[in-house]
């Protein structure tokens, strides 16, 4: 990838050093944060108290949950189409998707039942787009998932769209129960270690808790303004 | 939008405020909600305080090193394909947008909520080049339809809207047929505002927290319009304002969990988004060319001065939620597109004390907010400082509080003093007092008077009763 540009910068930064007073800071080391709380929280928790708090969590956040093994992903992701009334999917091209069930045999059976599937192409382009716009569901696969905010953690990258869950009026999560942290804190940490280490991480990185929603007409709330309407996680327990 | 909005006169506004009774309804009803959602969602983290304090430690920091961290920034955005432009003013920021727009031949343009831009007026320069700009957030949007009222509240700009208000606006200029209820408002802007996104040629947003260790910027929202507007157009320029920044992505995690509680009672919003560069060669979404433009527009005449701390700010609002003043005038009366307690510490700082000596008297220093702040902004005490500056440099202020503010100075730095000074404030005041109330108060009091009894200073001042209720407990 080529190299951006950089305009205004030298006298912009002196600007500053000049005013707070002091030559421009050729090195800095961040400091030992004398309070870190971040990392109290739910400490001691294992995965089944915060699978419980994340299922709490998603009451709150408009969230259905439904609980699965390898075996019953297919129906459960299945029921949830049909109970959105919904004729067309979108789904990632993941190889964990298609390892837990969601793959061509799926892709057949959802044909006979007259919904169509599609999965994000990226030789396909704009196709992939459209479709997504006029998918009625999308499912993505979650890298993290945080308990205290019922959060899914997107890393995108080209098989994995960030569109899939954005435009499809429907969303669905497949969540591996190993996948579960206490809280961003955690998922923060993995990705500023593999900054650390000279890794590129993911053009976007999503965190995304529920359904699009807002409370801008007089503090009522409100789902789906511009994403999803509705969502549903499918938490995959491990095999 | 500027910086500034409305009515010229402070009185007027203020009026205008006190006048409108459902806008008073809705401000309290909001203030009430916000606060408590967020005392909940605050309390369940265990150790509040220790989170405010790593917040202020974080902001502290990273402005002190301010131009370290922006230099790693732009480095990071650069190496990832991103173009980076430093703007010392509005006007040099406004004119590098307009330069990428002409460039890319764009006709319209779809934009997630940004304090910044609005404070550049970058929505008018766009359009006197006959560009089309949508803003996309629910609350702008209803805004912006609304031959651009300005927004009343940093996080929920549209409050003092009611839904009837909201149809009719719908109804006269997009021809909106369906009831006042907000689901079917919100299909009903869903559905225009599809079409807007995938029209667009250029997304613009703001940018809540940077991240200088590897150039990423990060939209907090809950509506996931910050998402459509990145994922959609072929070219997004991110315009944040320069202070906007943390040094790594654990910093990001402490800032985004303080200002989504503090904002709205939420452990996160909807969606957090974090953006680093353009789409890779083989992504199909996502923007082909990302700008970011890193605004200064006076913030760095705040840098080492006894303001700084303004900028450590988060636009979270906790201070608007709880501030008593905001309760009874609303947000059009500070006439800012900063509102607030922090509109009040902050629009004179970047729009100078001329145009917004009144501010600070916006304000019983009752310290709510200073308490509310998530990052330990001293906002009462900025409050003072201002009305000292107004008050005894600027030579704005009136008669009576020039002498108040002076004598306050010189008492309150002298124990001796202020003692005297607080043995007398009963007998100064009996002019005016009325039993225990003063209602027609002199000089600085007669605003707040006006509307209001204030308790008459006590012949026994806080400190005697202390004292003597000191004593006598340890006689017992």
């Amino acid at each position: 990838m080529s190299r951006g540009t950089i305009q205004g910068r030298e006298d912009f930064l002196n600007l500053i050093s000049e005013k707070i007073g002091r030559p421009r800071s050729e090195h800095v080391e961040r400091p030992e944060w004398q309070a870190q709380p971040q990392w109290d929280v739910f400490a001691d928790e294992n995965t089944d108290q915060l699978l419980e708090r994340f299922k709490a969590q998603c009451d709150n956040i408009h969230t259905k949950v439904v609980e699965t093994n390898a075996d019953g992903l297919r129906e459960a992701v299945a029921e949830t189409i049909g109970g959105y009334e919904s004729e067309s999917v979108i789904m990632w091209d993941d190889d964990r998707l298609e390892r837990a069930g969601l793959d061509e045999g799926f892709r057949s059976q959802m044909h006979t039942l007259g919904v169509e599937t599609f999965v994000w192409d990226t030789l396909k382009g704009e196709d992939s787009i459209e479709f997504a716009e006029r998918a009625g569901v999308g499912i993505t696969y979650s890298d993290m998932t945080l308990a205290e905010s019922g959060t899914v953690v997107l890393l995108n990258s080209p098989e994995k769209g960030r569109l899939v869950n954005l435009l499809p009026e429907n969303y669905i999560a497949v969540i591996p129960r190993s996948s579960i942290v206490p809280r961003m804190t955690q998922a923060t940490r993995r990705i500023h270690e593999r900054v650390q280490n000279g890794e590129d991480i993911p053009s976007q990185i999503h965190f995304v808790s529920g359904p699009s929603n807002s409370a801008d007409i007089e503090m009522s709330l409100v789902v789906g303004v511009h994403g999803p309407v509705r969502a549903t996680y499918i938490i995959l327990g491990d095999v | 939008m500027p910086l500034r909005v409305g009515e010229k006169d402070f009185q007027t506004r203020v009026n205008r405020g006190l006048e409108d009774a459902f806008m008073r309804g809705t401000v309290r009803s909001a203030q009430e909600q916000l606060r408590t959602r967020k005392q909940a969602s605050s309390e369940e983290l265990g150790d509040w305080e220790a989170w405010r304090t790593l917040g202020e430690e974080i902001r502290t920091h990273t402005l002190e090193h301010l131009d370290y961290y922006l230099e790693q920034l732009s480095d990071k955005v650069a190496e990832r394909g991103g173009h980076v432009y430093f703007a010392k003013t509005a006007e040099e920021g406004n004119a590098y947008v307009r330069q990428v727009a002409r460039e890319k031949e764009a006709k319209k343009i779809v934009k997630s909520k940004s304090m910044v831009t609005e404070e550049m007026s970058l929505n008018d320069a766009l359009e006197s080049d006959g560009l089309e700009v949508v803003e996309t957030d629910l609350g702008e949007y209803i805004l912006q339809v609304d031959d651009h009222d300005p927004p009343s509240h940093i996080v929920a700009p549209s409050l003092h809207k009611n839904r009837a208000q909201i149809k009719d606006v719908f109804a006269d200029k997009k021809g909106y047929e369906n009831s006042d209820n907000a689901n079917d408002i919100t299909r009903f802007v869903r559905g225009e505002l599809r079409e807007e996104f995938l029209d667009a040629d250029i997304g613009i947003t703001g940018c809540n927290f940077a991240v200088a260790e590897s150039g990423t910027i990060s939209l907090v929202t809950n509506e996931g319009n910050g998402d459509l507007v990145t994922a959609l157009p072929k070219t997004q320029i991110s315009v944040m304002s320069m202070e906007r920044i943390v040094p790594t992505w654990e910093e990001l995690d402490v800032m985004v969990s303080l200002l989504c509680r503090s904002a709205v009672g939420q452990k996160l919003t909807s969606y957090i988004t974090a953006l680093t560069g353009p789409k890779s060669e083989d992504e199909i979404d996502g923007p082909e060319d990302f700008h970011l433009v890193i605004v200064d527009n006076g913030r760095s005449d705040i840098l080492g001065t006894q303001f700084q701390s303004a900028l450590h700010c988060i636009r979270c609002a906790a201070c608007v939620n709880v501030c008593p003043v905001y309760r009874h005038v609303g947000g059009h009366a500070y006439g800012s597109i900063y509102n607030g307690p922090i509109g009040a510490v902050l629009t004179p700082l970047l729009d100078g004390y001329e145009d917004n000596k009144d501010l600070p008297y916006a304000s019983s220093l009752c310290a709510a907010c200073t308490e509310a702040c998530p990052v330990n902004i001293p906002l009462h005490e900025h409050l003072i400082a201002h009305r000292q500056i107004i008050t005894e440099k600027e030579n704005l202020g009136p008669m009576p509080e020039k002498w108040a503010m002076k004598m306050f100075g010189t008492g309150a730095s002298a124990p001796k003093l202020y003692r005297l000074g607080s043995k007398q404030a009963h007998r100064v005041m009996r002019p005016w007092t009325k039993g225990s109330r003063i209602s027609n108060g002199p000089g600085p009091l007669k605003a707040w008077t006006n509307f209001r009894d204030l308790p008459a200073p006590s012949s026994e001042r806080f400190r005697d009763w202390f004292a003597k209720r000191r004593r006598s407990n340890s006689d017992e």
